[in-house]
């Protein structure tokens, strides 16, 4: 096999943790295959993330900072995959399924003419991988026959690769910046927020319809903050405007796979459960004892989150003091 | 304003769907199949944008089996006014760049001045059709639409996306492809006299072959198989139970 790319996403000036998930990915790739596994920083103003990459061991890292790449366009950031995949034998493009992710990579491999698996789980040799679809309801092996294959990673799957090895070497990039092909940053509009990032948090708070009203989001806050945990939500309060876009857990949202999850006044639909059903522990609360949610449940508490929710804070902070 | 919505026949997604015994997929026998719910909101941001623009035509295309003539007639029904049915008879067969490759093809002899397409398949999931579609076209692509803003002059849009941490507006240039995330609109039903309408309304049919599509997957499903059961636990009686459990028993409350 030739060598393997691992594209880093930077947020907010730094590298994002998810990236070391689709590390780990390419050193198992890579462990049955041989080859090299390089890393690609684009971005602006990127030094410091290249030098974090480095350390993760790493054969080279490839770092494309110019102004032009300020804001991840998967136009401009396509041009320069590719461009780095044709002038370093590279076989295997990687990154994690975020949304940069996601917007990303099918780009790069239309450009290569490269076949393209998405939010793969596991690697079964060097061109077949195994991913979930139908809402998680069953895994496909699947395979690539182009040379240049392509794969987005399920973050949950796969550990954070950890530091290993000397330092990597940094390899500029320094042709002329891609066209945008016609697209240009507006501007980002971002969620505050004080709880942890909630694919990276240990535990999650996820609440749906049955909050009644986000007045009632003070609730399952306080739960919370007695477990500094992450808050989550279905798509049904998304929707309904209580919480923004990004606290949506589910197949059409993030996938997450906490060791504590608390599914509170949330039914459990085969789309929510598909985003979280890996996680280590479930809690359920719920006055429905036939709430689907239950069946994928370790313990599920029947009665009106109202009532429990409240006093569960109580109990969770008296256990933690004694 | 002319655009073209591309929309995909899927299984019923509040179905729990099994599968086949021998691993070749999941039982469809007895499933209803619906219109991708993402290309419902396609379909309906196409309609409005045509009504905002005071005219053109928004043209609904689909690959996949003459059973999805029906899933084109839903489109029609909701308003748009004619189809496209690009016939394929095993969705093991295709893979996204095909169907990417077959809607270029459908692009060329259309020439819209937008492609709106659903973020991804509930079914396949793969997410990959609008970013592959918009690099073989060498347009601009904004992927997760929750707002669509034309431009006057019809020669840009700006699109609101919804990426990780919150939400990031582009302007595209047009031709653009957009894809749709689930914020973007609440879809209209398809009234009575909207199916009515809908029977009279043309559906073209075309062949990988006589689109000059190679029909050339370069990812193929090899064997599908079961993912690891929960098994359902405990229902507790109490929050003091729930409490003593969690700390003693699955040790996660620190
Ligand atoms: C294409 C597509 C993609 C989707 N993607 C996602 C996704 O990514 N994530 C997602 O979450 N959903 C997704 N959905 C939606 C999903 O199908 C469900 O509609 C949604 O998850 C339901 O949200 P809910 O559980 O909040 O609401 P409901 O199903 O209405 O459940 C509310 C629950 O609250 C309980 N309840 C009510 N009052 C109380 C009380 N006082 N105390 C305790 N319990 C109470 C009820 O018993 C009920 O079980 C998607 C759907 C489609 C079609
Ligand atoms: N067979 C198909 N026919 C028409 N459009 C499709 C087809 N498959 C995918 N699409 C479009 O591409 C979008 C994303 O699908 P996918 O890449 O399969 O997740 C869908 O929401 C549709 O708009």
């Amino acid at each position: 096999m030739g060598n393997t790319l691992v594209i880093a996403e930077v947020h907010n000036g730094a590298l994002r943790k998810a990236t070391l998930t689709a590390v780990t990915f390419a050193k198992k790739a890579a462990a049955n295959e041989g080859g090299a596994i390089f890393g690609l920083v684009v971005g602006s103003g990127v030094g410091a993330v290249a030098d974090d990459f480095r350390r993760f061991g790493l054969a080279k890292v490839f770092v494309a900072d110019n102004a032009a790449y300020q804001h991840a366009l998967a136009t401009t950031y396509a041009a320069v995959v590719a461009e780095v995949v044709k002038e370093n034998g590279v076989t295997l493009v990687t990154a994690t399924a975020t949304a940069f992710g996601k917007d990303l990579l099918p780009r790069v491999a239309a450009k290569l003419d490269a076949g393209m698996v998405s939010d793969i789980s596991d690697v079964v040799d060097g061109s077949t991988f195994v991913r979930p679809l139908f809402a998680g309801n069953a895994l496909a092996r699947v395979k690539v026959s182009s040379t240049i294959k392509v794969v987005s990673v399920r973050g949950t799957a796969f550990d954070a690769a950890k530091p290993a090895g000397n330092a990597a070497d940094v390899v500029a990039i320094t042709s002329a910046p891609a066209d945008a092909v016609g697209t240009t940053f507006v501007r980002f509009d971002e969620t505050k927020s004080a709880r942890p990032e909630l694919t990276e948090a240990q535990t999650i708070v996820s609440f749906g319809r049955g909050l009644k009203g986000p007045e009632n989001i003070p609730i399952v806050e306080k739960l919370c903050d007695a477990l500094g945990a992450g808050l989550g939500a279905t798509r049904a309060v998304v929707d309904a405007g209580w919480v923004p876009n990004d606290f949506q857990i589910g197949q059409t949202g993030k996938v997450v796979a906490p060791t504590l999850y608390f599914a509170v006044g949330l039914s459990g639909a085969i789309q929510h459960v598909a985003g979280m059903k890996d996680s280590k522990v479930i809690v359920a609360i719920n006055k429905d004892a036939e709430a689907p949610i239950f069946k994928v449940s370790d313990y599920g508490l029947v009665g009106d989150l109202f009532k429990v929710v409240p006093e569960l804070v109580e109990a969770i902070i008296k256990a933690k003091a004694s | 304003m002319k655009i073209l919505v591309a929309v995909k026949r899927v299984p019923d997604t509040t179905v729990k769907l099994k599968l086949k015994p021998d691993g070749t997929g999941v039982v469809t026998d007895g499933v209803n199949f619906e219109v991708n719910p993402f290309d419902v909101i396609a379909v309906e941001e196409a309609l409005r944008l045509k009504e905002k623009a005071g005219g053109g035509e928004v043209i609904v295309a689909t690959i996949g089996s003459k059973d999805a003539t029906q899933q084109l007639r839903h489109g029609l029904a909701m308003g748009a006014d004619r189809g496209i049915l690009v016939v394929n008879d095993d969705d093991n067969a295709i893979d996204a760049d095909v169907v990417a490759r077959t809607l270029k093809a459908v692009v060329a002899k259309e020439q819209p001045t937008l492609v709106l397409v659903g973020k991804q398949s509930p079914d396949g999931e793969s997410n990959q059709v609008p970013q592959m579609l918009a690099e073989h076209l060498g347009w601009p692509q904004a992927t997760f639409a929750s707002k669509v803003v034309v431009a006057a002059d019809k020669a840009s849009a700006e699109v609101t996306r919804e990426a990780d941490g919150g939400l990031e507006t582009l302007s595209v240039r047009l031709p653009a492809v957009i894809s749709a995330d689930l914020r973007l609109n609440e879809p209209r039903y398809a009234s009575l006299p909207g199916i009515m309408k809908a029977k009279a309304k043309k559906i073209d049919e075309f062949t990988f072959e006589s689109l000059g599509v190679a029909k050339a997957p370069k990812v193929t499903a090899v064997g599908f198989f079961a993912p690891p059961e929960r098994k359902a636990g405990a229902v507790v009686a109490s929050v003091e139970e729930l409490v003593n459990k969690l700390k003693n028993e699955a040790k996660v409350l620190g």
